[in-house]
């Protein structure tokens, strides 16, 4: 017996032993990076070689196109796609866990637009170059989105505006001349066409519920977070708005089940047939005109309704940033300038109808004339409210969800909902 | 085997002691490496995890807007925050959701664990692709099978079609919780099933015999010899997946989704707050887990299986000095 336990002492002395050494060893590495890796030399935009990009998952198929055609021409310079999650939430979580352990995975990173002031504030992405863009043929609201601090950390690729997806054969059918352009008009229209659903948009409980709700607060005339960055939420104009959706809910404007509907959900929706109206990104465009689609050609978009006049849509929309930690930052930068070139931009709008960030594309007859709707889409670009900018934006947004889904699945009133987010937004913005 | 002749105890008990001492040291030099393994990848954790719970890291902005570097000490404050300070009540929330999941699930699977042995047990034809089927869901990557049936429990989904009528599975409510129990004890009673019916071929079909001899009906011979001879195994079993089940993380937020009141567990509270950057947080709250389910664990081995290795023990010592116990097959899920 006196064996056995000193054989355990042993085994729990050596053990001991290796914590210890393991403990001291992740200390002294960890000290050594976190100081210098930020300034100075990882500034520096050099070395050329091969790179990946890490995006949400490809769902019109045509980034990958953009590759090969880049790979074809680079070809000791070549470009891999990293498809993550389609769910943004899980998007940024990945993002964040490679720049946490400092890897060099990830070249360059698909950021949404909201992302920019945290992944900029801890360092995450490397300033760019001002003079590399030509930064006056952007729409001017898509380099907010890029900036923090007055300093350029991203390249805007894409942008997005929630655009209202109409039935024109329904309406026709039902003697409608054009698009609603109130949310009275909207719910006169639903009115008069049966045997489908009204209106849904985006409203499960995550990042699409912050922008459907926040549309709807802009739209009505309200703020969720002014100009100063102070939350302004509790005001009669917001309520109006959150009460446009609380109420659809209600009394069967917007189907039941779109409480569990996210972007693709609420497409299969819409190209089943079952709607007569749709709060949607740009990129439904080209999917719904496919075969197999039930509302090839019945349908088309216009500018979302507001209470009293046309909405203001929620900015979307994603930039390209360089990660920190990446190697080969001059191809990196190339490669960024090349997805965001009026050429490389025009190719991916022709094939994706996704919104192009330079503003000379918009005005392009031959685009026109495939995409009837730009000009329409520039003006609601332009009109476009950026959504509250913080660093701890996985915070603020989470307080804006939990806000609005329990508004909207009725478990508080509106007054609450927006009372309690409020407070919350307050003490997420001090400091 | 046959060459080693057995030296009288009582005689020689000086030199077997040495020898033992020697055999002892020879085991703890060839174990040290997993030792050494154990202590890298399960005791530095730990320890790591205790100590950042105690800090706090990069929650401040510096003049220029940047995230300040470096860690505070800042004591039980996260702990305070937990059980008394502004995370209580979702900490106390997913607590009872946790506690819920392990209970309902565990019972339910626990069951169809042993009716799927009892199933797989029996001589029948096309016995091996009964058994290869019920396997399946286990062999399934949890995440998948989450999304798998998030198409059967969405809007216009099969659910709804088989039930006729139109339940929001994934919104909160009852519902949600039940998704998920639904979901977690078709993946996972096969797991059961499998230890179960490896503690059923262990049973010698002689004490069947002997007892419908003494006239014992089906029912009486499940209760007084299957189920106290595949106690040992079955215990076992209900052990793994109670510990699995209390760190339930990947069902709950794939099927259901983030930030759902009704599903969440302690899991996903921790990776939220990991999520925004909070590890100090974080890492308190994985760390109140962890002593949650020690004692679950130690609880659970001290009421019911705490005869387990004393049987095995016991069973050894006076006959058979050389047989190893039987080796279940063991699996564990890892997740997270």
């Amino acid at each position: 017996m006196a064996s056995i336990s000193r054989t355990t002492r042993y085994v729990r002395a050596l053990g001991a032993i290796a914590v210890i050494a393991v403990v001291a060893a992740c200390g002294g590495g960890g000290g050594g990076t976190s100081g210098g890796g930020s300034t100075g030399a990882a500034n520096q935009l050099t070395g050329r070689g091969p790179i990946t990009l890490a995006q949400g998952k490809d769902t019109s198929g045509n980034v990958q196109n953009q590759i090969n055609n880049w790979n074809s021409r680079h070809p000791n310079e070549q470009a891999r796609l990293i498809e993550l999650p389609e769910d943004a939430d899980a998007q940024r979580q990945q993002m964040v866990q490679n720049a946490q352990t400092k890897s060099d995975a990830y070249s360059v990173v698909n950021l949404d637009v909201v992302w920019t002031s945290e992944f900029a504030a801890n360092r995450w992405i490397t300033p760019l170059p001002r003079n590399q863009f030509d930064l006056a043929k952007f729409l001017p609201p898509t380099i907010k989105t890029a900036e923090y601090r007055n300093g350029l950390y991203a390249a805007p690729w894409k942008t997005d505006a929630g655009l209202l997806y109409y039935r024109t054969d329904l309406l026709k059918k039902a003697g409608i001349a054009g698009p609603p352009k109130t949310w009275d008009e909207l719910k006169a229209d639903c009115a008069k066409v049966k045997g489908v659903n009204c209106y849904a948009g985006q409203f499960e409980k995550y990042e699409g519920l912050t922008c459907n709700f926040s549309e709807a607060v802009d739209s009505a005339g309200g703020t969720v977070v002014d100009d100063q960055g102070r939350p302004n939420v509790n005001t009669p104009q917001a309520k109006q708005g959150l009460d446009f959706l609380v109420q659809g809910f209600k009394n069967g404007m917007i189907p039941k089940e779109a409480i569990t509907y996210k972007e693709e959900e609420a497409r299969r929706a819409f190209e089943k047939g079952n709607l007569l109206f749709l709060r949607q990104w740009p990129y439904q465009w080209a999917l719904s005109n496919k075969k197999g689609s039930k509302v090839a050609g019945k349908f088309d978009v216009a500018p979302l309704p507001g209470l009293s006049g046309p909405g203001a849509p929620t900015l979307g929309g994603h930039n390209l940033a360089i990660s920190a930690f990446a190697k080969n930052k001059a191809t990196a930068l190339d490669f960024i300038k090349y997805l965001t070139g009026e050429q490389g931009e025009r190719a991916n709008l022709l094939a994706t109808s996704e919104a192009p960030t330079i503003a000379s594309l918009y005005e392009d007859p031959e685009l026109q004339k495939k995409f009837p709707y730009l000009p329409t889409l520039k003006a609601s670009l332009l009109n476009a409210k950026p959504r509250p900018d913080a660093v701890r934006y996985g915070d603020v947004t989470a307080a804006i969800q939990e806000a609005a889904y329990a508004a909207l699945t009725g478990k508080m009133t509106s007054d609450q909902a927006l009372s309690s987010l409020q407070t919350e937004l307050g003490k997420l913005t001090q400091g | 085997m046959t060459t080693t002749t057995e030296p009288d105890v009582e005689s020689v008990e000086a030199p077997a002691r040495k020898d033992i001492q020697r055999s002892g040291r020879l085991a703890a030099l060839l174990l040290s490496p997993t030792i050494l393994v154990l202590a890298l990848v399960v005791g530095y954790p730990i320890l790591w995890g205790i100590r950042e719970s105690l800090y706090e890291r990069g929650q401040g902005l510096d003049e220029q807007g940047f995230v300040v570097q470096g860690d505070k000490f800042v004591g039980l404050h996260h702990y305070l925050d937990i059980f008394s300070g502004p995370n209580s009540s979702a900490f106390w929330n997913a607590f009872w959701n946790t506690t819920f999941f392990t209970v309902v699930t565990v019972s339910i699977e626990t069951v169809l664990g042993v009716a799927m042995a009892l199933v797989m047990h029996q001589a029948f034809r096309g016995r091996g692709l009964v058994r290869a089927s019920i396997l399946v869901p286990w062999a399934i990557p949890t995440a998948v099978s989450a999304i798998l049936w998030r198409w059967i429990f969405q809007a216009d989904g099969v659910a709804n079609a088989v039930i006729h009528s139109q339940v929001l599975w994934t919104t909160e409510g009852f519902h949600a919780k039940l998704a998920v129990i639904i979901a977690d004890t078709w993946k996972t009673a096969p797991f059961i099933g499998l230890l179960a019916l490896a503690g059923l071929q262990l049973i010698p079909q002689e004490v069947y015999e002997a007892a419908r001899v003494d006239g014992a009906g089906i029912w009486h011979t499940f209760w007084r010899i299957t189920l106290p001879l595949i106690k040992p195994v079955l215990l076992v079993a209900v052990l793994f997946r109670m510990l699995d089940v209390l760190r339930m993380f990947d069902l709950p937020f794939v099927l259901i989704g983030a930030h759902k009141e009704s599903v969440e567990t302690l899991s996903m509270l921790a990776f939220d707050e990991a999520t925004n950057l909070r590890y100090g947080s974080a890492a308190a709250f994985a760390t109140i887990l962890f002593f949650y389910v020690a004692i679950i664990a130690y609880a659970f081995v001290k009421l019911l299986g705490a005869d387990i290795l004393g049987q095995v023990r016991e069973q050894r010592k006076p006959q058979q000095p050389r047989r190893t116990p039987k080796r279940v097959p063991v699996r564990q899920e890892a997740t997270v």
